[in-house]
Order: C-alpha cells, then structure tokens, then sequence
C-alpha cells in the first residue's frame, strides 16, 4: 500500500549484512482521527506516518529530516512507544514490541530513551534534578546505592556538579536543562536514545556544546541515536545514515554522503539548496531552488507522489502512480519516478574556505 | 540622500526590573545606508531586537531609551503621538517574527491592509484603496490574490501568513524595513521563498532593511553589511565579506567555529564555553573577556571602543592579533 517495501534493500541492511540491525521499523503507519468541524459529520483520518520502514545498527546515527508535518516525530514516538502504531513493525534487537505484553513493554523501556525539544517542558518543574533523575532507576528496580553511582558518574560527564541535584529546571539555563535531559535518558544505560530536535531551541554556541556532548556520548557508551531535525547542516554533522520525510513518508534514504553529495529527489534537492551556508561567496554562487507553494494538507494527500504538487518534474504518471522506494542504480533509496542525481550544495569542487575558519 | 537613511549613535535601552536595571544595549552606533540590506546578528540576550523595538518606540513602560536616532537626518527618538505613527508603518515598516500574532484573527487581510493603507493615506479612495490590497498581495507573490483578500489568517499558510505581514508592511513604501526574525518561525524551503519575495522587493523599489536574526547562514546570504551584537553593544561591523572571512572579534570568530555545515562533514565543532553576562550585572572591562580565550588583563579592566582595524569596525583590545591567536589556542 504504500512505497516503502519490506522487499526493498534498506539502508541498514547494506551497511550490517547479516547482523540483525538493533532496530527494525517496517511499514509503520501511525494515524491520527480529525475532530469533524462545525456541521461536520463522521470521523476522518490523518496519515500522520504513511507507511515508513528503515534499520539502524549498533552505534549508529540515523536522521531523519524534513519539515514541519512530515512525520519525523511521530515516527520517532512510535519507535520509542510514546505511541502506538497503528499498524506496521517495529523490532528492537530481534524482538516485535506489537507483540510484548504491557509489561514486557515497560521492561523493554529502559534499552530505548528519548531526549525532547524543549527541555523546560519535559523536566517536572516541582520535582528536584535528583528527583527527576532517580525516578526512572526506581521504577526499573536498580537499588538506591547504584542509583546514586550512575547518577553522579554522569552528571559529571555532562559536566554538572552534584550539587545541582538538590536545585529545580527553573534554576538552570536551556543548555544544561538539555544536559540533564540527555542524563535522564542515559540513567537506564539505553542502546538507543531518540532524540528530538534536541538542539534546536539552543543558540548556536550553546548548541555546539550539546552536539560535541552526544557526539562524545555515543562514542563513550556505543549508543545508536535516532536523531529527529529539520536542521540540514546538524544532520550532515551528526549522521551517518539519513532518510528525508515528506508528507509521512521516506522520500530519499542512503548514508550521509549519498544523500548531501548525491541527492536525486527533487524534494532533498530543494531542503539541500534553501538550507543557508554561513559563507557568502558560497550563497552567491550556488544553485537556487524556490520550490512552489506549501506542502498540502495530510488529511488529503494528493495522489501518486506526495510532492508532485511542488514538483518542476511532475508528469502525469506522478498522479497516477505512487514511487516506490527503491535503488535507481546510485547506490541508495529514492521514491521518485525521476530520480536524477547531484550535488546541489555546490555545484563546484570542494574548495578550502578563506578566513579563520 | 547624502547622509546615512538611520542613524543610530549611542542608543541605550534600560529596562527597570524590581530593585534592579538591565542594561539591554549599552550604547549601539549603526548606520543604514539607503538602498542596503543591514544584518544585525547575535544570540539570545545580545539586544538585537530590542534596539529596533526601542527606536520604534514599541518597549514596555518600564524601558528607558537613551541617546540618538537620526532617521533622514531627523531625531526619531521621543517622538510620540501623531508624528511616530505617520513614521510607523509609514516610512519605516515592520516584519515580525510570528506572523500569527502580528495578524488580527478576526480581520480579513484585505481589510487589514486596507486598513494600514487608510491609516497612511486617508484621501485614497475606496477603489483606489482596493487595487492596491490586490497590488500588496501580487508583489508579494500571494498566488488568487483577487480571492485571498477575503481570506482570514487563519485559512493562510505560515508562509502566506508572513507573506501578508510583508504585504502590509510595505503598504505605504516605506523607505526602510525592519525585519525581525523574519523566517525563523518557517521552515526552509517556505524561508527560501520569503527572502526570494524580499530580495525581489529589494530590486524593484531599492527599499533599505535591517534584519535582526540569530542565524549566520542566513545573513550570509541576504546582507551587505553585518553588525554582530554581544550583550547590548555591536563588537564587530563589516562588509559581509569580511565578517565571514576576515572578521576580527573573537566572538565572531567563536560564533562561525561553533557552526555544522552543509557543505562540509566531520568539521570540528569550537563552542565558545561559558555563558553571556547577566545584563544587571555586567563585568567592568570587555563584556566578553570572560569567555574569550584571547584576553588579556586589559580586557578584564577596561571595555574596548569600536575602531577600524582592517576591514572591520571592531571592539577588541587585542585585534588585530586577537583572531589568528585563537587558531593555536583552539582544538
């Protein structure tokens, strides 16, 4: 039904071979019921996720991007049963969450974590840093003694003090409310850590500091990261494997360098060239893609490709006939009819950047 | 002509909070040129915003603007009543960041910009007054214009939302806009098409901005000049070429090391470390010494002016040796 197959050769998959990757999502779909209107009648249906499949192995960092609506974070909730899904699989290390019982469930929680947004909001303003931190090891059991151990080990590798456990969110800046977001995730010693859009409500020199954080963290513990933004320029830093989101569903999926170097969906295409540099000589000279109107509504996608309505490429057969994701001989996935691919970030050689950078 | 269209010298902004003041900007000089596109940049905190809402007049009650503000050669400051309106919205436009809240929920657009028009231009006629709704909406790229004028913010896009907000913004021709943050509330391929609209703007009727934005890659792309804001002053000013490639702050030069690129992978990120001033506290000397890993004991003790030192204006003691030392100390 839709256009990634489990048929298909995923990304993970070329990358691992045989090994079972750690995380497995195969046509997920996660739809949301729209409260009729005024004078509206019967019940309808957002795709908010359309039909996703994608692996991630050990200590890998897989992003997926896109802009506002295309389901990246719904995907995400639904890996780490924030959500249920409405259908489709999703494994964690061999084993189909679908079918765990509430229980199982909960004891499956503490291999897979999430970081959110907006750290102000997902810490409980009336509970003390240690309170917050303690809870999840509670609830999972570890005794009191080691709690405290693991507690203390990372708030210092995250380079807060002690002392801050007895102190509230309020009494922090959003950077290290975000540190203590990542710690809170970390407690449980987790495989996988979601994280979404973890940066993006930090200012920039604030944001480098939590980039080198995760960076130095997955190194330390192994850990795979799920990494949900709409910021191009962190993905290309974080990943190694990216799947580009439109309208619920993967667009575009390869490593890192497939899709920066050698995009072939029009829609990456577009992301990739309205995504500023921070050089002007670049931003002069490089091509320029102003894509058409906005996307449409998900309640009523169009048929066929879902961004033929913005496409420049869009033929009849893009109406009629849905992409299926898949290898167009380029070495990675792309649901398009049309794929051509190139380098659209610049379209010269690499060259070394003047100045002190 | 002659003469820079604003001028800003020593303009001042203290907020009174409880028993203390917060030093919001401490004295910002910053010319716009006619014609020129003006990036003004820095974080959170840096009183980029707050010195256009200041010259505007727009700061709460309990803000305190000091110092000067030349718009065309005439003090802008102080004004009030009457002659500040014919100014905003008149002469000088405003973009805001979230086009939902500047837009009256209740209001058609074509109302609203009939209105900003009617405020300007009261003898326009009713006619006259609606082909230029239709005109606004056209220049601004608003696809069914003709049937959009009866549209409520609500039925529009975020995109079409803050294409409207630039629509009424120029309704009067102003000869400068100020715009906040205009596409951070966006998303990138809708922030391509807004700074297309405004670029296309630029050419057609030569008008002068001034963009406030917290994103380097942006003002990369759309500035002439560039004016990086720290806690309340402008640390460093150059051409924009300059202030990517030759710049002269260490602050500038830490906010460029802390950037992920598009272009490039497995760059290592620089932060800056540590955490701007509190504004009702600041330190004596350089506002940024304590972060910075060039100071020396002058920083500490005395706050550096601006002054031309290659091809930047530039608060620093230690330019300009104060960049290349940061390239040994860093890593």
């Amino acid at each position: 039904m839709t256009g990634s197959t489990s048929e298909g050769v995923l990304p993970g998959e070329v990358q691992t071979g045989s090994e079972t990757p750690l995380l497995r999502v195969r046509d997920l779909v996660k739809s949301f019921p729209v409260r009729g209107g005024v004078g509206r009648r019967g019940k309808s249906f957002v795709q908010a996720v359309a039909g996703v499949s994608f692996d991630l192995s050990r200590g890998e960092t897989l992003s997926l991007v896109g802009e506002s609506g295309c389901g990246k974070s719904t995907t995400a909730r639904c890996v780490v049963r924030i959500l249920d899904p409405t259908s489709g699989s999703v494994e964690f290390d061999g084993i189909d969450l679908n079918g765990l019982s509430a229980d199982d469930l909960r004891r499956s929680r503490r291999r897979f974590q999430m970081v959110f947004q907006d750290p102000q909001a997902s810490l409980n303003p009336r509970m003390t840093i240690g309170q917050t931190l303690s809870e999840p090891l509670h609830i999972h059991g570890v005794d009191p003694a080691e709690s405290r151990d693991r507690i203390r080990e990372l708030m210092s590798l995250v380079q807060l003090r002690d002392g801050d456990l007895d102190r509230y969110p309020h009494q922090f800046s959003g950077g290290q409310r975000q540190r203590i977001g990542i710690v809170r995730a970390l407690v449980l010693r987790p495989e996988l850590i979601a994280l979404d859009e973890p940066v993006s409500a930090l200012d920039v020199s604030i944001q480098a500091e939590i980039i080198r954080l995760l960076e130095r963290l997955r190194d330390q513990f192994g850990l795979a990261y799920l990494f949900i933004a709409h910021d191009l320029s962190v993905v290309r830093h974080l990943s190694d494997q990216v799947a580009v989101m439109y309208l619920g569903t993967i667009v575009e999926s390869g490593s890192n360098s497939d899709v920066y170097d050698n995009s072939a969906h029009p829609y990456t295409q577009a992301l990739l060239a309205a995504a500023p540099i921070p050089d002007p000589r670049i931003e002069r000279t490089r091509p320029r893609i102003v894509l058409a109107g906005d996307p449409p509504s998900p309640i009523n996608p169009p048929t066929g490709c879902r961004f033929r309505t913005r496409c420049w490429k869009a033929q009849p057969r893009c109406a009629e006939e849905e992409p299926v994701l898949a290898d167009p001989g380029i070495g990675h996935l792309v649901a398009c009819h049309y794929p051509e691919a190139s380098n659209v970030i610049t379209s010269r050689p690499d060259r070394p950047i003047g100045g002190a950078l | 002509m002659t003469g820079p269209l604003l001028s800003l010298s020593g303009l001042t902004v203290d907020f009174s909070v409880g028993d203390g003041v917060v030093h919001a900007v401490r004295g910002v000089d910053l010319d716009v040129n006619h014609g020129e596109v003006v990036g003004l940049v820095g974080e959170s905190g840096s009183g980029k915003s707050v010195t256009m809402l200041g010259l505007l007049g727009l700061l709460a009650p309990n803000a305190r603007v000091g110092g000067s503000a030349l718009f065309d050669g005439t003090e802008i400051l102080g004004l009030t009543g009457k002659p500040l309106r014919a100014l905003r919205g008149g002469r000088i436009g405003m973009i805001f960041q979230d086009p939902m809240t500047s837009l009256n929920p209740v209001l058609t657009i074509g109302r609203q910009l009939a209105e900003a028009i009617e405020a300007h231009q009261p003898t326009l006629t009713g006619k006259r007054v609606r082909a230029r709704v239709q005109e606004l909406l056209e220049m601004v790229s608003i696809p069914n214009a003709a049937e959009r004028i009866a549209a409520y913010p609500h039925e529009l896009s975020g995109g079409m939302r803050q294409r409207v907000v630039i629509a009424m913004a120029l309704a009067n021709e102003p000869e400068l806009l100020i715009a906040d943050e205009p596409t951070t509330a966006l998303d990138v391929t809708i922030q391509a098409q807004i700074l297309d609209v405004l670029a296309d703007l630029r050419q057609r009727t030569n008008t002068a901005m001034v963009i406030i934005t917290h994103d380097l890659g942006l003002v990369a792309g759309v500035a002439d000049r560039v004016n990086v804001m720290y806690a309340g002053r402008v640390v460093e000013r150059a051409e924009v070429d300059e202030i990517f490639h030759k710049h002269q702050h260490p602050y500038t030069a830490g906010l460029l090391r802390c950037l992920p690129r598009l272009d490039r992978r497995g760059i290592d990120l620089d932060p800056i470390g540590g955490a701007p001033p509190r504004l009702d506290r600041l330190p004596e000397g350089c506002a940024f010494a304590p972060r910075c890993r060039a100071a020396i004991d002058e920083c500490l003790v005395r706050d550096p002016m601006l002054r031309m030192v290659g091809a930047s204006v530039v608060a620093c003691h230690r330019a300009p040796d104060a960049v290349a030392s940061l390239t040994g100390a860093g890593a």
